[in-house]
């Protein structure tokens, strides 16, 4: 699979008319760009279908894209939890309870309601804390694709990463957030109409569904076989394509290590809550529709693609493995590419390793590889080898040796030689990167034409999340930082100027974490775990707030506190994988990473909703119920849907969606 | 906001259509080319679809100029 992939003329023809349509709807839109409220929050003048499939497409960045097969790969159906348990429960919530308070207080961004409701503190800590992770999830995304096209079609590096963010730049300068929400709606097509071909040919390849379900039965009771977990585990035969039941037998009985509760809870109520009730980039969406209704059916609107999505990006994780389990189909998921010093190694390896018996030769070859991809274990010391298959390592030992083979290629030959013999050598990998599933089988049956609408489709969703981020970055910071703290009452201009300015910074910002996550790989992990943290409490703080006037700001601000300190103590006291366990004491161990988050965020919500709720009875209360109207439930006057036809009120809608999912649920169960 | 979204979607998605639907055409006794496809010109039939899909969004963006919505 690697250094394999080559794109033939049609396909850059594809890729560069997609380009030129991104660039040319920023251009044709910076006309309407007049005030700062056009460029940052697109004058809340936007269709709510168009606002809807944005506030969908935002999400599904292209780490989403390819996390979801991988997934779909590693756990099978379950993984629709995410959207069936998780999102669409919370996406109806927005829209029937929240998003009046949102759309209704006038307020801009997610952290100026919290100065609303509460006051500047809540508002600060979550302003910095949100400007800080957007930049950063744009740079990790941007140095992932950056990565891709350079290991797969051999593009450079820095030109890849710096001409994907010049093109963001330039048509989020252009068109602001409306530029932003209209090429989201552009990739939410090209991702399925570029998706949707791959996975009928891999449906088709396998012979339908059926026998995908029939091949993955085999799978789930014996997945050691194709060393897709250690050997002796066993599930039932529906591991991988039922939903609930494995999941209800506890976490020895599912592929995901989880219990339901922490499913239910976990997930379902305190992270997909907490991601698509209050984070900006989401929520901002929905913001820039039209008028009330339309700002409330948009979160409705999102939710029926939504509640599709799987079979575009959970199934082909269930084919690539049904595909790895019929030997005669001559597939496997990917090994981890190897990082170009470990490729070196590699070739360099080569001639010394002829020389020596089979064992020693296996020993030194996986491990001198080991140190350059893997790097060492930082406790012991050890070195981590390669996993690879002695008996095909030694074959490809044996036939390479005493060819040529350069690391620095000069003519084509050379080049060929050499990338035939790093994919020979990276196919002796035993493990897998799931996240390749999903590019391995845009491989395997594009031919070029559909190959460019494919890779296109990703390159689209890597670009438009980065916009995504940077324009949810600059209203933030324009509005909650900026105008909030350093420079007050400026004229419009002013701010329009510094929302400019700030978008060029944000890309600059997201460019350098892409860097940085390339170099400082376990930094980049903890700044995510870190980030876990504070995210985990978030929704406790909100629900307290809009539903229960007593809250005071002390009680809201010290409760998120508490709530962020709690996960890091829960952390620090569990194991998962490997992982946690830094305070010393183990209290209790997870089967997965996954179970230990679902539990961390059900602990750190509790210990915030508790802490609030408790402060603020012994604190006095800084808003009268006057200041409160309009953004506490109780205080104000109930939406009137009554003049809507019925098919548009939300509530309708929302129950109608609901019922969708809970039939879906009982499909798959 | 000013500009209709679904007059650049149609526009795209029929040229890519037509781009890949003729590029099906001429490629089409590339039997080697389309093994990976299972044998289906998936460019040609693929490329029809997404020039239908195109052609509908322009009508759409049509039919919106006219009645001024």
């Amino acid at each position: 699979m690697p250094h394999t992939l080559a794109l033939g003329w049609i396909d850059y023809v594809i890729l560069l008319a997609y380009t030129a349509f991104v660039i040319g709807i920023g251009f044709a839109l910076s006309r309407y760009m007049k005030s700062s409220s056009d460029f940052l929050t697109s004058g809340r003048s936007i269709p709510t279908w168009v606002t809807g499939l944005a506030f969908m497409s935002a999400n599904l960045g292209a780490l989403e894209l390819v996390g979801m097969a991988a997934s779909g790969a590693k756990y099978g159906i379950a993984t629709a939890h995410f959207y069936w348990v998780g999102a669409i429960p919370a996406m109806v919530f927005l829209a029937v309870f929240m998003m009046p308070f949102y759309y209704g207080s006038k307020a801009r961004s997610v952290p100026e309601y919290l100065k609303m409701r509460f006051d500047e503190r809540v508002r600060a800590l979550n302003s910095v804390a949100f400007a800080v992770m957007t930049v950063f999830a744009s740079g990790i995304s941007m140095n992932a694709l950056a990565k891709l096209l350079n290991q797969l079609l051999g593009w450079n590096y820095h030109m890849a990463l710096w001409v994907c963010s010049g093109v963001v730049l330039l048509y989020v300068l252009k068109g602001g957030l409306t530029s932003a929400i209209y090429t989201e709606v552009l990739q939410f097509f090209m991702i399925v109409l570029g998706f949707a071909p791959v996975v009928y040919l891999g449906l088709q390849d396998m012979g339908g569904w059926d026998a995908v379900t029939n091949a993955l039965h085999g799978v789930a009771q014996n997945p050691a076989a194709l060393n897709l977990k250690e050997a002796g585990t066993t599930y039932g035969a529906n591991a991988w394509t039922s939903a609930w039941e494995p999941l209800l037998g506890g976490p020895t009985k599912n592929p995901m290590g989880v219990d339901w509760f922490a499913m239910v809870f976990g997930l379902g109520f305190v992270l997909s809550f907490g991601y698509w009730c209050t984070n900006f980039l989401v929520v901002q969406r929905a913001m820039a529709a039209k008028n009330m209704t339309a700002a409330r059916n948009t979160p409705l609107v999102a939710a029926v693609p939504k509640m599709l999505l799987p079979v575009l990006v959970i199934v082909p994780g269930m084919i690539a493995v049904a595909l790895m389990s019929v030997s005669s189909k001559g597939y496997r998921v990917p090994p981890p590419i190897l990082e170009d010093k470990a490729a070196s190694a590699a070739i360099a390896t080569l001639k010394p390793a002829a020389a020596m018996e089979p064992a020693a030769a296996f020993k030194y070859v996986t491990e001198t590889v080991g140190v350059e991809q893997n790097g060492t274990d930082k406790k012991t010391g050890k070195v981590k080898p390669i996993n690879a298959d002695p008996k095909k390592l030694a074959a490809v030992i044996a036939s390479y040796a005493d060819k040529p083979l350069l690391d620095k290629p000069v003519t084509d030959a050379d080049k060929e030689l050499r990338a035939k013999f790093l994919s020979d050598f990276n196919n002796t990998v035993k493990d897998y990167d799931y996240d390749l599933v999903i590019l391995s089988l845009v491989q395997r049956y594009c031919p070029f034409g559909l190959l460019g609408l494919a890779l296109t489709a990703l390159l689209a969703s890597f670009m438009s999340g980065m916009a995504g981020n940077v324009t949810a970055f600059n209203t933030v910071w324009t509005y909650d930082l900026y105008q909030a703290y350093i420079a007050k009452d400026r004229s419009d201009a002013h701010y329009m100027w510094m929302g400019r300015a700030i978008t060029v910074v944000g890309i600059l910002l997201s460019i350098a974490c892409a860097y940085v996550a390339r170099e400082y790989k376990n930094a980049m992990d903890f700044i995510q775990l870190v980030f876990g943290f504070v995210n985990a409490p978030l929704f406790a703080t909100f629900l307290l707030g809009m539903f229960w006037s007593r809250t005071t700001a002390t009680g809201a601000f010290l409760g998120l506190f508490g709530g962020i300190g709690s996960s890091a103590v829960f952390h620090g006291l569990t194991m998962a994988e490997g992982k946690g366990g830094w305070l010393g004491t183990t209290l209790f161990t997870f089967k997965s990473t996954m179970a230990q988050n679902f539990w961390l965020a059900s602990v750190a919500f509790t210990m915030c909703l508790v802490l609030t709720g408790g402060i603020s009875i012994l604190t006095r209360r800084t808003k009268t119920n006057e200041e409160l109207k309009g953004l506490v439930y109780s205080l104000t006057p109930k939406l009137r849907d009554e003049n809507q036809p019925f098919y548009l009120r939300p509530a309708v809608i929302g129950t109608v969606l609901l019922i969708g999912c809970v039939i879906l649920n009982f499909l798959f169960w | 906001m000013g500009l209709d979204i679904r007059l650049p979607i149609g526009l795209m998605f029929s040229l890519v259509g037509l781009l890949m639907a003729g590029y099906g055409v001429v490629t089409r006794a590339d039997a080697d080319m389309y093994k990976r496809s299972l044998d289906i010109n998936v460019n040609l039939w693929w490329g029809l679809c997404l020039l239908v899909f195109g052609g509908l969004m322009l009508v759409a963006a049509l039919r919106g100029r006219k009645s001024g919505a």
